[in-house]
C-alpha cells in the first residue's frame, strides 16, 4: 500500500508549503515523531515524516534519510529559512491542523503502514 | 596495483565547530552529494550519510571541535570523526542505546536520545572508536561499496 502526496494532502486537509508540483510522489510508510534521533535510527526511505518540530534539523534529517516529504502538525509552519532549505533539497512540506496523533491515525486508516514489521 | 588504486582515492577533510547547531549537517550534506555524484548505490550513500550526520552531530554536541574526513576508494567509504576532547570515559556505556549526556540545547532540537553511536555502528561494515579522556576521540567507520 502506498499513497501519493496529493492523497496525503486531501486526507489531512493540508496546506502545501513547498512542492505543489511534486505531489505525484508516493510514500509507502509514515513515521510520526518529534525525536529526530529515533527518526534517524528507524526510518526507511520513501517514508513520510510527520512532526511537530520545525527546526532546520528536521530538513537535515529528511535529507540524509531520502525522506521526500514532511508534514508539520498542529498547524505549524516553519520559518522562511527552513522553507528555503526544503526548496533547495526538493523536499515537499505540508502543514495540517490535525495533531500528530490524529494525522497519523488518519493516514493509517487510509492504509499507510508504519515500518515496525508488525501489522 | 596499489599505485593505480591510490590514484582513484578521494580524501577530503572538513572542520566541525563545537556548539554550532546551525551549521551541523553541512558536512554530511556535502558528503552525501559527493557520494551520489560518484555514482555510488543510493542505499549505500544513505547509510554513509546517516553515519556521517550522527558523527557530525556528536562533534557539535559533545566535542571541543574536530573534523570529519571522508576517504573514498574504489571499494570502500571511510569516514573518520576526530576531535580534541573531552573524550569518552566509558565507551561501552556510551554505546548503550538510550544512554546520553547531551545537553538541553541538543534535546530541544530532537537529538540526544542516546541513539547516535549505536546507529552509526548499524550503518557501518566496520566500526571502531578510540577515546582518551582529556585527549579526544577518533571514530572510524568503513562502508563497502563495490
Amino acid at each position: 500500500m502506498s499513497l501519493a502526496l496529493y492523497e496525503v494532502k486531501d486526507i489531512l486537509k493540508a496546506e502545501v508549503l513547498v512542492g505543489s508540483d511534486l505531489l505525484d510522489r508516493r510514500v509507502d510508510a509514515a513515521c510520526g515523531s518529534d525525536l529526530m534521533s529515533d527518526v534517524l535510527s528507524f526510518v526507511k526511505s520513501h517514508t513520510l515524516l510527520l512532526t511537530g518540530l520545525t527546526n532546520q534539523h528536521v530538513i537535515r534529517t529528511a535529507e540524509v534519510l531520502d525522506v521526500s516529504a514532511i508534514v508539520f502538525v498542529r498547524g505549524k509552519v516553519p520559518g522562511q529559512d527552513i522553507i528555503d532549505m526544503a526548496v533547495e533539497r526538493s523536499i515537499v512540506l505540508l502543514s495540517t491542523s490535525y495533531t500528530l496523533f490524529e494525522a497519523c491515525g488518519k493516514l493509517y486508516m487510509a492504509g499507510l503502514p508504519g515500518k515496525s514489521g508488525q501489522a | 596495483m596499489l599505485t593505480d588504486d591510490r590514484e582513484n582515492i578521494i580524501e577530503l577533510s572538513y572542520p566541525v565547530s563545537p556548539n554550532d547547531f546551525s551549521a551541523a549537517g553541512d558536512v554530511s550534506s556535502k558528503v552525501k552529494m559527493l557520494l551520489k555524484h560518484l555514482g555510488i548505490d543510493a542505499a549505500i550513500v544513505r547509510r554513509a550519510a546517516i553515519a556521517c550526520y550522527e558523527a557530525e552531530l556528536n562533534l557539535v554536541i559533545h566535542s571541543y571541535g574536530g573534523s570529519i574526513t571522508l576517504i573514498v576508494s574504489p571499494k570502500e567509504i571511510i569516514i573518520k570523526a576526530e576531535d580534541t576532547g573531552p573524550g569518552i570515559p566509558d565507551i561501552e556505556l556510551a554505546m548503550t542505546a538510550g544512554y546520553s549526556t547531551a545537553p538541553e540545547a541538543a534535546r530541544e532540537l530532537g537529538f540526544g536520545a542516546g541513539m547516535g553511536l549505536p546507529n552509526i555502528k548499524r550503518c557501518a561494515d566496520m566500526f571502531d572508536i578510540q577515546s582518551q579522556v582529556g585527549q579526544g576521540t577518533l571514530l572510524t567507520i568503513i562502508i563497502h561499496h563495490d
